[in-house]
């Protein structure tokens, strides 16, 4: 113990007499934060659409006006050319074509089929259905005005609709930040923790001083938890530190336990660590280092649910994903902060990692060679 | 020879690399604090040797004790027991002398109040005591050889093991260091060193010469110039390494 007390006093100061360092662990993930939660957002705002009115109506401008009016939208142009339409969304200038037919107005009020036509840009396919399903949206209510308009004159079984109304659980106002936020400083949290454990202990071997370490009696344990904690602890810290700038800029909810967060994130963080310390027991410098943990962690974050769902994600990689140690933390913190999920309702993901946490780490021991 | 002072036994040492052969067959012993000298020309193996001495390495084969200890299964007593400075050099550079001490004396397991003492004790040796909260980084080559020697025998070794501890380093620093070391085998620390310098080669109690992987001569720097006939170290080192 009291050797892995001299090892932790060596990291501290090391890390903390090294200017460049700090900044680095304690300012740029934050600055990343900021600007990843504002940016990654999948909210479509600032639609923008061309409308080809045709019928140029009363009720053609009152649909018109109805695009304008909502925040989702811009209308750029408005033509009477489908084909000049089109040309707009090959240019990218526009994401959507609203083609009111003429005789719009008239098919309206004879109770006649109506039909308006909807061109979505949907290389983004992500993005093109929720362009449709504004869109629609926005052309029901339009559809519901007409009818309470008009009650006098249209017969009462057009206007007998079921009346769906959704509530949002967890997230209310559907607040798309609290929802990237937590996902965000879990990567960033990873990222700090893992390649600065194991750009330490592979440093050591560039610079040389493991040798001298390795003819000392240090066992194997010592040398492994003295790479591991120091980083561990400045993680955990991160961690912290994000959770504050999530409450004070971005309003997050902290419905759960933080107690339970730093707790299952602590076992989390052994993993992730654990990973990082044995790829550098077999890496020989920080290039092949930094090359292995940037391939794992790219699986990892791009399948571990942080935008799409991993339900729906294919069987195999669901499957994958129970080896992912990010997608047990990626759903856990929101589990916890915005459902607020109790030890009881994490307890699997728990144990999952701390089986994972044990085999990582005895691998890194086991791996780590005092005599080569 | 009395078989009970050896602290070092090396019985059919092979070390092979694939189908490379760096040790060949090597056998020899070394006394309680004698001064060994151990020479050769690049790549003759010497590095590979002092490696599984210190338990750094897996022989192939051979029968090896140092301090006592078995290399194949007590590694961790022998590193207990002995001390090493490598021709890599092996400081932090970016913490303190005095820092580095107190590391380096507590993974060895010394007492706190051992180490204060055992730092002191060198600053003063030394004469760093202005040095002491300066980086080993700002320091001369000169001053970090001598710092890191210290810094292996901090624990009170049985055997110190010094690889080419004056690659680089001024005449009156090497000097120096060559005193640090009579000091230290004066206190009854064995001191097994590699060199390329003849000069130092004068210095030792014993001196052995490999080339190829094997053993070539072994006996004290006079006998060996008498041997081959010659009147330095050098000359001697020559005619074998040339054959």
């Amino acid at each position: 113990m009291r050797t892995i007390l001299y090892l932790l006093q060596k990291e501290f100061i090391q890390i903390f007499r090294n200017k460049t360092m700090l900044p680095i662990i304690f300012i740029l993930p934050i600055v990343q934060l900021i600007i990843l939660v504002n940016a990654a957002t999948l909210e479509m705002k600032n639609i923008d659409i061309v409308v080809v009115d045709n019928d140029l109506s009363t009720s053609s401008r009152k649909l018109t006006a109805k695009f304008e009016g909502s925040k989702f939208f811009n209308v750029n142009e408005f033509t009477f050319s489908i084909e000049k339409a089109k040309q707009e969304l090959l240019k990218n200038e526009a994401d959507i074509i609203i083609n009111i037919p003429s005789g719009f107005e008239k098919d309206l009020f004879s109770q006649e089929k109506t039909k308006i036509q909807l061109l979505i840009n949907a290389i983004n396919s992500t993005a093109g259905g929720l362009t449709n399903f504004y869109a629609t949206m926005v052309i029901s209510d339009f559809n519901k005005n007409i009818i309470s308009e008009n009650i006098n004159i249209l017969p009462l079984k057009s206007y007998k609709n079921i009346n769906v109304i959704p509530k949002f659980w967890y997230n209310p106002e559907l607040n798309y930040k609290i929802y990237m936020l937590p996902g965000i400083l879990v990567i960033l949290v990873t990222v700090i923790g893992m390649f600065l454990s194991s750009l330490n202990l592979v440093r050591e071997k560039e610079m040389g001083t493991i040798e001298q370490i390795n003819v000392t009696p240090i066992k194997k344990y010592q040398f492994i938890a003295g790479k591991l904690i120091p980083f561990w602890i400045i993680a955990l810290f991160e961690l912290a530190f994000g959770l504050i700038i999530g409450k004070l800029l971005f309003q997050v909810p902290m419905i759960g336990s933080l107690f339970l967060l730093f707790g299952f994130a602590s076992v989390y963080l052994l993993v992730m660590l654990g990973i990082g310390l044995f790829i550098s027991t077999i890496a020989e410098n920080q290039q092949q280092v930094l090359f292995i943990n940037f391939f794992f962690l790219l699986v990892f974050i791009l399948m571990s649910g942080i935008f799409t769902p991993v339900e729906s994600m294919p069987d195999w990689s669901q499957k994958v994903n129970i080896i992912n140690p990010l997608a047990y933390f990626m759903k856990v913190i929101r589990m916890v902060l915005l459902k607020g999920s109790a030890f009881n309702d994490i307890k699997k993901q728990f144990f999952s990692l701390l089986v994972y946490a044990s085999i990582v780490l005895s691998l890194a021991v086991w791996r780590y060679r005092k005599v080569v | 020879m009395d078989q009970a002072e050896n602290i070092i036994t090396v019985k059919n040492l092979v070390k092979k690399f694939g189908s490379f052969v760096a040790n060949d067959n090597l056998s020899f012993q070394v006394e309680k604090a004698e001064i060994f000298g151990f020479l050769g020309a690049n790549g003759a193996g010497k590095t590979t040797a002092i490696k599984i001495l210190c338990g750094l390495s897996a022989p192939t084969s051979g029968e090896i004790e140092v301090a006592s200890y078995d290399v194949y299964t007590q590694t961790d007593l022998i590193k207990q027991n002995i001390g090493y400075m490598s021709q890599k050099f092996s400081l932090y550079e970016d913490i303190t002398v005095k820092e580095n001490f107190r590391f380096y004396g507590g993974i060895y397991g010394l007492s706190k109040s051992r180490i204060n003492e055992r730092i002191t004790f060198f600053l003063k040796e030394l004469k760093l005591e202005s040095a002491k909260d300066e980086l080993i980084s700002s320091l001369p080559l000169g001053w970090k050889q001598k710092i890191a020697f210290s810094v292996a025998i901090m624990h009170d070794p049985k055997i110190v093991f010094l690889d080419e501890p004056t690659g680089g380093v001024d005449p009156v620093t090497r000097r120096q260091f060559w005193e640090m070391i009579y000091e230290a085998s004066h206190n009854g620390i064995t001191v097994f060193v590699t060199t390329h310098y003849m000069d130092e080669a004068e210095y030792c109690n014993r001196v052995s010469i490999m080339v190829d992987g094997r053993i070539d001569a072994l006996d004290t720097p006079e006998n060996l110039k008498k041997q081959f006939g010659v009147n330095s170290m050098n000359n001697v080192f020559l005619k074998l390494a040339r054959n």
